[in-house]
This record gives structure tokens, C-alpha cells and sequence, in this order.
């Protein structure tokens, strides 16, 4: 019954994986930028809900105002930033996403200092359901697990019905025929970089209900958000999913070995999928970087 | 009356002009074939008058109004619409959904889903298939449908005929009929010469970036053109403009 606490325990954990990552994996599957910054813009996101919360706004106004500030700031990103670095090739956001995690994390060092901090949530981060004698969930975890299901679902909705939504799938497939057919190619990457940027805010803002954060805890934020994508395959959503459920649960079961082998666990499922994908990709005739990313060439 | 009026238009590709200040006139209601060998700018100039190629000097004239700054999309929106060489459907989106994006990025006006489907009764049991999975003549067809979901005034096709087979080509010039009916200004890039005299009524054919012939279908010769095509004939003075 404990291995069942601890995959159920897994499983909700792999909820907020997923929302962490869903940002990462739209940015890609539109833009094809792997973005480098992700996890630092979504501590961004918990320290601008944290901070309107602290100035006395109720959690449900922070989060609706701190988002909006998110989608904001995505669209000044994406024009100031991401779109001059797409026009020089693909890798180049690599470098320029590197560069911006790294202000961003000492814009907030010199802002807020090194001390931690954590929203106030009030018993939502203690309280929970008993199943069985061993069995507990939380209802903050369970809250996080829904709401990854609904923007997975709402986005997987979005991008499959709505006009502007198909929009961004055909400007993902081809940008200049997507012009040529009048979609305004920029428009659709900025939209896209609005929400995803916004998403990176709401992962944020429950990394500050369920943890800690400070100024530099970015970079493990994208550890996990990256882990997730890759395992369920760079662009897909509800592969992001799938992602972050297989890192979940890999932390939750190591962690039943031994507390320390919690986040190694998740690490060596990463690398074992890396690893297959390689082989697997070697013996189909394919390979390379693209193949262990789960990407088509 | 001219709807669309090139001047002089220079277009490069890297350090290679493929376009050579080319001035073009193209009439409302009008179908112009441009013919040439592989090579003669064809292309280049089709994408340079939709914007999906920046001009490197010279003006286009649409409507009346200089487009020769504004993007592709914008055009779009103006009515001038590119179908582009290759088909270019989106591959993992479905035969409808093709048209839906063009739907939103285009103008209001006669063609809808359902007159598309009227007009091409061969797309409609397609609509749930990935685009993809069709055949040529079907992503042609899907194509010409998808830049016609924009309501265009002036279409541009590249190489109709390109790749399909020869009952695919016959569907497809079927549905440029269809289109011409509806009074759409055509220029139709196209290296078939003979359906390209079947369906136009002025021919301009390029070489090397430049017009060498004009004229209009009914007087001018077969041989003209081919002299034309292979640069035995140099200059602007094959028929009338």
C-alpha cells in the first residue's frame, strides 16, 4: 500500500511538473525555441504574486493581476528579445535565453535579497483526504493536478478549435506559407509567447503555494520543466504531461528507497529515456540530438 | 482597367537577381499565363508581388495603392493571395482545417466553406483527412481551395500542374474555370505551354529575370514562345501588350 501512496504521490507531483512545463513545450512547439529562461520567469511569476499578496491583495487578485503581468511581460520578451534572436538561426535563442535567466536571477537577487519566501495559503498547504490508513492526499497537490489537467485540456482545445489557436499550429508547420494565407506569422508568436510566459507565472505562483523560492531557484525549475518535456517529447502537450507524471513518480518511489535518491531517481529516468531514444533512433538510421529529444528532423 | 501594376521590380536572392526590372500590367477579370524556363524568375516574381519576397527596388500597384512595403499577410488582406509552388498544405492539419486558417486571415466575401465544397464537391469527403495523406491533385486542389477561403481578387498559382498526374491536371484546370467564372483576376505561373494557351488570355514569358515576350493568347504563335522560352528571341516586341 505504500508503493501506492508513493505513485499516487507521484502522480499529483507530476501535475506541476507538467504545468511548469507546458510553457516550455508551446514556446518550442510554435517557436521552435528551446527557451533557457523558463524556469526563472517562473519565479519571476511567484515573487510578483508574492509580492502583490504581501502589499494586502487577496491570493485570487495577485494571481489574476501577477498573470496578466506575465502574458505582458511575455509579449515585451518576445519583441524585444526572442523575436531579434529567431531572425539569426536556432540556437541563437539558446544563447540569448541563457543570458536573460541569468538577469533575471540577479535582478531579483538585488531586489529581494537571498531569504526565501512562500505564499500564504493558509491550511490549503497542510490540509488533505485520508483514502485509507496509508493512503493521504493533499488538497494543494490534488488542486495543482487539476488545474495542469485544464490548462492542458483548455490549450489542447484552444490550439485545436479556435481560429487563432489553428493559427498558431500552422504557423508551427510552416511560418511564411501561414503569411501567405494571411496569418500575421508575428502576431501568432507573440500570442504565443504571451501564453506561455503566463503559464510559467502560474506554475510560479503554485512552486510559492507548495515550496520555497528565492532568486536563483530558477535553473532547477527548468531542470524539472525540461526533464518533463523531453521524456513526453518536445511540442507536445499532453506528452508533457506523461513527461511530468514519469518524473514525478520516479522522485516519489526513489524517495521510498531513500529521501536522497529523490530527485536522482527522476534525473535517471530522464537520462534512461535520453538513452533509448538514442539507441533506438541509431538503429533506424537516424540519431543525433534531435532524435534523443524526440524531435523529427 | 489594370488592377495590378509592376514597375520596374528587382528582386535578389543572395547575390543572385532573379528578378530584372520587370514592369507587368494585369487587367480585372483578366488571366495571364507567365511562362519561362526553370530559372526565369517566375517564381520569384509571383512571391515578390504576395510579399512573401522582399523587392530589392521597384513599386507593386495593387488596387490602386503602392503594397510593394507590406507583408505577406497584409496583402492577403488587400486581396492579392499566393498559391505557392509545391502545394505548401499544412501537412498534420486536416484538408478543413487548411481552409479554416485561410478563413481567418482572409477577407469576407463570396467563397465560405460551404461554396468551396460547392465549387469542389471532390474536397468535401477529404474534410477529415490529414492533409498529409492526400494525394497531389487532392493538395492541389486543397490549395487553390485554401487561397481561395481568403477571398482573393487577384490569385497567384505557381505551377498548377506541377508533379500530378494527367487526370489530376484535368480536376485541377477544372477548378481554374470555376474560378475564372467568378470573374477572380488570375497569373498563373505554368511550364505547361498548351494548357497554359488553354486557359489564358495573355501570355508573358521570362528569361533570365526579364520579360522577353507579351501578348495576348489569341495572337500570339506557339513558336514565338518557344523561341522566347529558349532565348532565341530577345526583347518586348513578340504580340501586343
Amino acid at each position: 500500500m505504500i508503493w501506492l501512496n508513493q505513485i499516487i504521490q507521484g502522480v499529483l507531483l507530476g501535475g506541476y511538473y507538467a504545468l511548469l512545463a507546458t510553457g516550455l513545450s508551446l514556446m518550442f512547439g510554435v517557436m521552435r525555441i528551446i527557451n533557457l529562461a523558463h524556469g526563472d520567469l517562473a519565479v519571476v511569476g511567484a515573487f510578483l504574486i508574492w509580492w502583490l499578496h504581501d502589499r494586502g491583495h487577496s491570493i485570487a487578485v495577485s494571481l489574476a493581476v501577477g498573470l496578466v503581468a506575465m502574458a505582458l511581460l511575455g509579449v515585451v520578451l518576445q519583441r524585444a528579445v526572442l523575436e531579434r534572436s529567431l531572425r539569426a538561426g536556432v540556437l541563437v535563442p539558446l544563447l540569448t535565453t541563457f543570458g536573460l535567466a541569468i538577469v533575471i536571477e540577479n535582478l531579483l537577487f538585488q531586489k529581494f535579497g537571498a531569504d526565501i519566501r512562500s505564499l500564504d495559503i493558509g491550511n490549503l498547504a497542510f490540509d488533505g483526504w485520508k483514502i485509507t490508513n496509508e493512503i493521504y492526499v493533499g488538497r494543494l497537490p490534488v488542486l495543482i493536478f487539476v488545474v495542469a489537467l485544464a490548462m492542458l485540456g483548455g490549450l489542447q482545445l484552444f490550439l485545436s478549435r479556435a481560429p487563432l489557436g489553428r493559427a498558431m499550429r500552422a504557423t508551427a508547420q510552416d511560418p511564411d506559407t501561414a503569411e501567405l494565407v494571411g496569418v500575421n506569422a508575428r502576431g501568432v508568436y507573440l500570442a504565443a509567447a504571451a501564453i506561455a510566459v503566463a503559464t510559467a507565472g502560474l506554475a510560479g505562483a503554485f512552486l510559492g503555494m507548495r515550496a520555497t523560492f528565492d532568486a536563483y531557484a530558477g535553473p532547477t525549475q527548468l531542470i524539472f520543466a525540461f526533464e518533463a518535456v523531453v521524456i513526453g517529447g518536445l511540442g507536445s502537450l499532453w506528452g508533457t504531461l506523461f513527461g511530468g507524471i514519469a518524473i514525478g513518480v520516479a522522485q516519489t518511489v526513489g524517495a521510498q528507497f531513500d529521501p536522497q535518491w529523490s530527485i536522482l531517481t527522476g534525473h535517471l529516468v530522464f537520462l534512461a529515456v535520453m538513452t533509448l531514444r538514442l539507441i533506438k533512433a541509431a538503429a533506424e538510421g537516424r540519431g543525433g540530438f534531435m532524435a534523443a529529444l524526440g524531435m523529427e528532423a | 482597367m489594370s488592377i495590378l501594376r509592376v514597375e520596374q521590380l528587382n528582386a535578389h536572392h543572395g547575390l543572385l537577381q532573379a528578378v530584372r526590372g520587370v514592369s507587368l500590367s494585369v487587367g480585372e477579370g483578366e488571366t495571364l499565363a507567365l511562362v519561362g524556363a526553370n530559372g526565369a524568375g517566375k517564381t520569384t516574381l509571383l512571391r515578390t508581388i504576395a510579399g512573401g519576397h522582399r523587392a530589392s527596388s521597384g513599386t507593386v500597384v495593387f488596387g490602386g495603392a503602392d503594397v510593394t512595403s507590406l507583408p505577406a499577410h497584409r496583402r492577403v488582406r488587400r486581396g492579392i493571395t499566393l498559391v505557392p509552388e509545391g502545394r505548401r498544405l499544412f501537412p498534420e492539419m486536416t484538408m478543413e482545417e487548411n481552409l479554416l486558417v485561410a478563413a481567418r486571415g482572409g477577407r469576407k466575401g463570396e467563397w465560405s466553406l460551404s461554396r468551396v465544397y460547392e465549387a469542389f464537391p471532390i474536397l468535401h469527403p477529404l474534410r477529415r483527412k490529414r492533409a498529409a495523406t492526400l494525394s497531389g491533385g487532392e493538395q492541389q486542389m486543397t490549395a487553390i481551395a485554401r487561397a481561395l477561403m481568403t477571398n482573393p481578387t487577384l490569385l497567384l498559382i505557381d505551377e498548377a500542374s506541377l508533379g500530378l498526374a494527367p487526370v489530376a491536371v484535368e480536376r485541377v484546370y477544372e477548378s481554374l474555370e470555376t474560378v475564372v467564372a467568378t470573374g477572380t483576376t488570375l497569373v498563373l505561373v505554368e511550364q505547361d505551354l498548351g494548357r497554359a494557351l488553354s486557359v489564358a488570355s495573355r501570355i508573358v514569358c521570362m528569361l533570365e529575370g526579364r520579360i522577353v515576350l507579351e501578348g495576348s493568347a489569341t495572337e500570339i504563335t506557339r513558336e514565338q514562345i518557344v523561341e522566347a522560352y529558349f532565348g532565341l528571341r530577345r526583347g518586348n516586341g513578340g504580340g501586343e501588350t
